[in-house]
């Protein structure tokens, strides 16, 4: 903001090509871009972004041995192959599981350390911010001898718990950071009215900030489920047995398979995507807020 | 990330003291739950990597774990080429592929805050990638580059690109053909963060520049890049750390093949502890990985201000 010489902000006539007046208030530099400069390369990135949407639904619609570039005849065998022998069911269940289970766990844990940053004053406040941060340059997939070895001592290998457990402990710190930035823009005077009228911190917390919080508890909860969703290297690590495994984990297998099932690969790809899309579909409005309210990791 | 100042750097809590004024000890509940967590399998994990790296510990050949002093740091640093093969591919495939998703996604960002007719769905659609994850874009990628039946193959027919040869089993392909794919997903991610940034900038600016007869490559260069210095310094550095330890798009998409060819550290890690149970050796390998980040880690926070004037 620091960089433009100062100017008298006076309707003064443009030096560019002159235009029929503009609805007044709306900027113009930007705004008088040539539509082709807009539309030609947005085009161009559009194909590249949904060619390879197109090939996945060909390869999963048409007929094993097509070359067809068009899915038809329409064909769901491969849906129907990946669902029963390929156990993208079972994956599908424990997936749901674990998703739901990580999106619980960090919202409420991320909620309680959020409010605490977002509204005290503590000793080890900066140190734990600093931790915060710095927990997000710790891989997950280094860690995994270390994080096999509590499992193991927990007995928790070969249960979704422990999945569940390492994809919360991961997700937290970007989640609390956020929640914490939520909070701080709930106005701190709403929550003081409520204890003069008589509330206790908890209830004023439940009945003025929480229901103002939803939006942001809302996009906090969508970034925990798709993470954890997605992920795929401590199910792939903790969970040995085949009935305890997770989408990701069942894609890898079908790509690393000796004669590659492109089909199903191809469904299962499907599959896997559909509660993701459902999510963001769910959730857009809120995305960009959500971005904006901190500091934010892919 | 302009808001990671503000996190560094949250306003000063109300200090009033009232009736109801709350124990001391209610934020430390408040907070107990995550730091445990985040002790219990952040930090205590990082502590035992440092250790397990000065020993031999490989499950299936008990009998020669013990102490091992430096031996596995020597090892790396000395005797296996392919630890400095990795290093190399790493900062190769961190650099190129963050550039490249800056570059565009700045510019896609640029466009798509336009307005223009079909904003929003095109918003959407260029965006969706970004949802994908690293299994599910492998997956797409390896149905696209398919030797018989992927994209190369119509490509061909077509007279462009050669037929029969599966772009992630050459080297000399498969390098572009993983950033290609990385790109697909990684540009939306940039694009989603800067356009959060662009909107904030006061339109104002661009008017009192035009007012001065500045034309739209100066308005960039003066008023929009300036602003969005910031956010474009920490996402760049976040998300190469996040490129650098990101396993899940090359070991499914490449497995780190072939020859090695597109194998990054933590990748390697990922292969000595979970294929070849060296579990020493990994946690060796890790520590030098945690000493690169750390590096990087202290960059950010410089560069983040959070050791500057605090509150």
């Amino acid at each position: 903001m620091s960089t433009t010489k100062e100017a008298p902000v006076v309707p003064a006539p443009r030096r560019t090509r002159p235009e029929p007046q503009r609805p007044a208030g709306r900027h113009r530099g930007w705004d008088e871009v040539p539509r082709w400069q807009i539309y030609l390369p947005l085009s161009v990135y559009l194909v590249f972004t949904l060619i390879p949407f197109y090939w996945i639904l060909l390869f999963a619609l048409r007929p094993a041995g097509s070359t067809s570039l068009v899915p038809w005849p329409m064909t769901f065998d491969h849906f129907e192959k990946v669902w029963t022998e390929r156990e993208f069911g079972t994956y599908f269940q424990n997936s749901v599981l674990v998703g739901l289970a990580t999106l619980v766990l960090t919202t409420i844990v991320a909620l309680a350390g959020g409010y605490a940053l977002a509204r005290f004053d503590f000793k080890v406040k900066r140190g734990f911010m600093l931790a915060l941060l710095c927990s997000q340059f710790v891989p997950g997939a280094l860690l995994l001898v270390p994080l096999f070895e509590i499992f193991a001592e927990l007995r928790m290998i070969n249960s979704l718990g422990s999945v569940i457990l390492a994809e919360t402990v991961f997700q937290l710190p970007l989640s609390m950071i956020l929640i914490s930035n939520f909070i701080k823009n709930v106005p701190y005077s709403l929550e003081e009215a409520a204890w003069v009228d008589g509330c206790n911190r908890f209830t004023a917390f439940r009945v003025i900030v929480l229901p103002l919080l939803r939006p942001g508890l809302i996009a906090v909860g969508s970034f925990a489920f798709v993470h954890s969703w997605n992920h795929f290297l401590f199910a792939l690590m903790f969970l040995n047995n085949q009935a305890k495994q997770t989408i990701p984990v069942g894609l890898n297998t079908l790509m690393s398979a000796d004669s590659v099932d492109l089909g199903a690969l191809a469904a299962g790809g499907i599959i896997a995507a559909v509660p993701v899309v459902l999510v963001f579909a769910f959730i857009q409005k809120w995305l960009i807020t959500g971005f904006s309210a901190g500091a934010v990791k892919g | 990330m302009a808001q990671a100042a503000a996190v560094a750097k949250p306003p000063a809590p109300p200090r009033r003291r009232r009736a109801s004024a709350t124990p001391r000890r209610l934020p430390y509940l408040l907070i107990a739950p995550a730091a445990l967590l985040m002790l219990g399998f952040i930090a205590y994990p990082v502590i035992s990597v440092f250790y397990y790296s000065l020993q031999d510990y490989n499950p299936t050949k008990p009998w020669r774990n013990g102490f091992a002093g430096f031996d596995n740091f020597v090892h790396a640093f000395t005797e296996d080429p392919v630890f400095w093969d990795t290093l190399v591919f790493s900062a190769k495939w961190v650099v190129v592929e963050v550039g490249l998703q800056l570059l565009f996604g700045l510019a896609l960002a640029l466009i798509v805050n336009q307005t223009f007719a079909g904003r929003a769905l095109g918003r959407a659609l260029v965006f969706s990638p970004w949802a994908v994850s690293g299994v599910l874009t492998s997956a797409i990628w390896v149905l696209l580059y398919n030797s018989q039946t992927g994209i190369t193959r119509y490509l061909a027919d077509v007279g462009i690109g050669s037929y029969g040869t599966s772009w992630l089993s050459d080297t000399g392909t498969v390098f572009p053909a993983a950033i290609v794919a990385d790109l697909w997903r990684g540009v939306p991610f940039f694009a989603i963060l800067i356009l959060a940034d662009l909107q904030s900038v006061s339109k104002d600016l661009y008017e009192a520049a035009e007012v001065d007869g500045a034309g739209r490559i100066k308005q960039f260069w003066h008023i929009t890049l300036p602003h969005l210095k910031d956010a474009i310094v920490l996402s760049t550095l976040l998300r190469a750390v996040w490129e650098f330890n990101n396993v899940d798009l090359l070991y499914t998409l490449t497995g780190g093949g072939p020859a090695g060819e597109t194998t990054t550290l933590p990748l390697y890690i990922a292969n000595t502890s979970v294929d070849a149970h060296d579990f020493g050796y990994a946690s060796a390998l890790t520590t030098v990985a945690f000493v690169i980040l750390l590096f990087c880690s202290i960059v950010y926070l410089r560069l983040s201000k959070f050791g500057g004037e605090s509150k």
